[in-house]
């Protein structure tokens, strides 16, 4: 009798009824493409009353999820864009689980600060520092790449953005682990309520001095909290610390685990995919196309919820107020109703920013362009400066359903 | 006569944020300005969804505002998280080409996000 290889072998064959689409298991497995495709074809509005984290809808093909997105006003984002609901001993909030009007004017507060016109300011100052991280990495010994490149480079653009003390700069990256650690998305108890109360406490305490000490300073700068304090939006947000801290937090995990899990991915792709480095090493103009394509294949975040504010029939399927609808993003980047031949990294792809990675609609990333900017300086760089980056091990990933990334890569990095 | 009026065939007048200009006839078909401007081979337009107005990386300035469709709630809501949204915005998606009944101006903006 042939056992099944992994806890998750039963995927196409279980009754779809009886699947947690939300196990975290999945993803830590890399296994999750095969339900997925099956959702798609078998039942892409799926109805789910299994598993700790049910019931909830699934929406796994590409059009489904930009029609969803589109209608905001019956697709909510409040109270939690995650499957799982804000603790009520930990409920922070911010504008990307807020709906209109509230959403729009925090958001644009903070929209100047990511505008490429603005990035162009800071991009030779990344390109510095992504050279330097580059230029002190070990060579012929094996080292974590997340540790040394992925999470460093996005903790120091981190800590640039909000213009944070330097050598206190581990504590964001920190922060961020901290926030998408909730045991119920990960399925391991990492961190205690009571750790991460604590954590939201310290958040509070650093940038409450830090907005203290910036008040009416008379600098000019494009950090982000001096232009949540310029903001008339924004401008009392320290007296509200629920919407303080989160979204001081939102910031910090968008601009940290989202891009550093893209890095990463992208060297796992072209060490499965040697035909397309060559591609890109060849005609370095395949640069920002194969970013795009870097963030599709990874797609960091897996999935982004919806709540129902009032009975309405979507595909045939009548759903109720207060159901929670599951868009999965890394199901979207599968579909090949949208994207021809998915399931491969091709670098040189077609429209390659058309993907879900950024989400749609009215809360569609804010950094895009950031991240994008980020990786392709770290790409332009990698690909001056080293001969090969060679994985040596299988890459240890999160178990975890809301980000899609790894905690280690070992590789061995060869200079020109 | 009839001469003529074919021959009239109006053009959309790109221009850049650095100011460079280029001119493009309209061709028939049922496109919109945003396919027609890719097509032509304009840049400073980045059309990331393709279409479906979720995404804002068409955004245009348009001259006459009047010669096109009016602004739909999806197209108002994504043009409103524009840093440099102005009076004339318009997501070029949104626009149809078969509206453009006379030479008219576009103007891209600095930057897609």
């Amino acid at each position: 009798m042939n056992a099944p290889t992994h806890p998750f072998a039963s995927d196409l064959t279980l009754p779809l009824t009886e699947i947690d689409v939300a196990d975290p298991k999945r993803f830590e497995l890399d296994c999750w493409q095969p339900l997925f495709s099956r959702l798609r074809k078998e039942s892409p509005v799926h109805y789910q009353t299994v598993g700790d984290l049910g019931p909830f809808w699934s929406i796994s093909r590409f059009d489904d999820i930009v029609e969803i997105e589109k209608n905001a006003e019956v697709f909510s984002s409040e109270p939690s864009i995650a499957i799982i609901d804000p603790l009520p001993e930990l409920d922070i909030k911010n504008f990307i689980a807020m709906d209109e009007p509230s959403h729009s004017l925090q958001r644009k507060a903070f929209q100047p600060v990511v505008a490429p016109k603005n990035l162009t300011e800071f991009e030779s100052l990344i390109r510095s520092r992504t050279r330097a991280a580059l230029e002190s990495l070990p060579e012929n010994t094996p080292f974590n790449w997340v540790e040394l490149v992925s999470r460093n480079l996005t903790t120091q653009m981190l800590a640039t953005l909000f213009d944070f003390p330097w050598e206190e700069r581990q504590k964001l990256s920190m922060w961020s682990d901290a926030a998408v650690s909730d045991e119920r998305i990960t399925g391991k108890a990492d961190l205690t309520l009571e750790e991460r109360q604590l954590m939201a406490v310290d958040i509070f305490e650093s940038f409450s001095k830090l907005w203290q000490e910036r008040l009416d300073d008379g600098v000019e700068s494009f950090d982000l909290i001096r232009l949540m304090q310029k903001d008339p939006n924004t401008k009392d947000l320290i007296n509200d610390p629920v919407m303080f801290i989160g979204n001081l937090l939102l910031l910090i995990v968008g601009g940290n685990d989202t891009t550093r899990n893209s890095m990463t991915g992208g060297v796992i792709f072209f060490n499965e995919n040697p035909s397309e480095l060559e591609k890109v090493r060849n005609d370095t103009s395949l640069i920002p196309s194969m970013v795009s394509e870097v963030i599709r294949f990874q797609t960091p975040l897996p999935h982004m919820r919806r709540t129902v504010t009032r009975d309405f029939e979507f595909k045939g399927h009548r759903m109720k107020e207060g159901d929670k609808v599951v868009l999965w993003y890394c199901s979207a980047n599968r579909d090949d109703d949208v994207i021809k031949n998915p399931d491969s990294f091709v670098i040189d792809r077609e429209s390659p920013r058309n993907h879900a990675s950024f989400g749609f609609g009215i809360h569609r990333c804010m950094g895009n362009r950031l991240a994008e900017m980020q990786l392709r300086v770290l790409w332009e760089e990698c690909l001056d400066l080293f001969e090969s980056i060679e994985v040596q091990a299988e890459p240890t990933r999160l178990s975890n359903n809301f980000v899609r990334g790894y905690s280690e890569l070992e590789v061995v990095v060869k200079r020109n | 006569m009839t001469d003529m009026m074919e021959s009239v065939v109006p053009r959309i007048i790109f221009v850049q944020a650095d100011g460079s200009q280029s001119e493009v006839e309209v061709s028939r078909g049922h496109q919109s300005v945003m396919e027609f401007a890719l097509e032509s081979g304009i840049g400073g337009i980045d059309a990331d969804c393709g279409g479906s107005a979720v995404c804002g990386t068409c955004h245009c300035f348009v001259n006459d505002p009047h010669m096109f469709g009016a602004i739909e709630p999806n197209e108002e809501a994504m043009l409103g998280l524009r840093p440099d949204r102005e009076n004339n915005s318009r997501l070029s998606c949104q626009l149809s080409l078969s509206d453009v009944s006379a030479d008219t101006t576009i103007t891209l903006p600095e930057f897609q996000m």
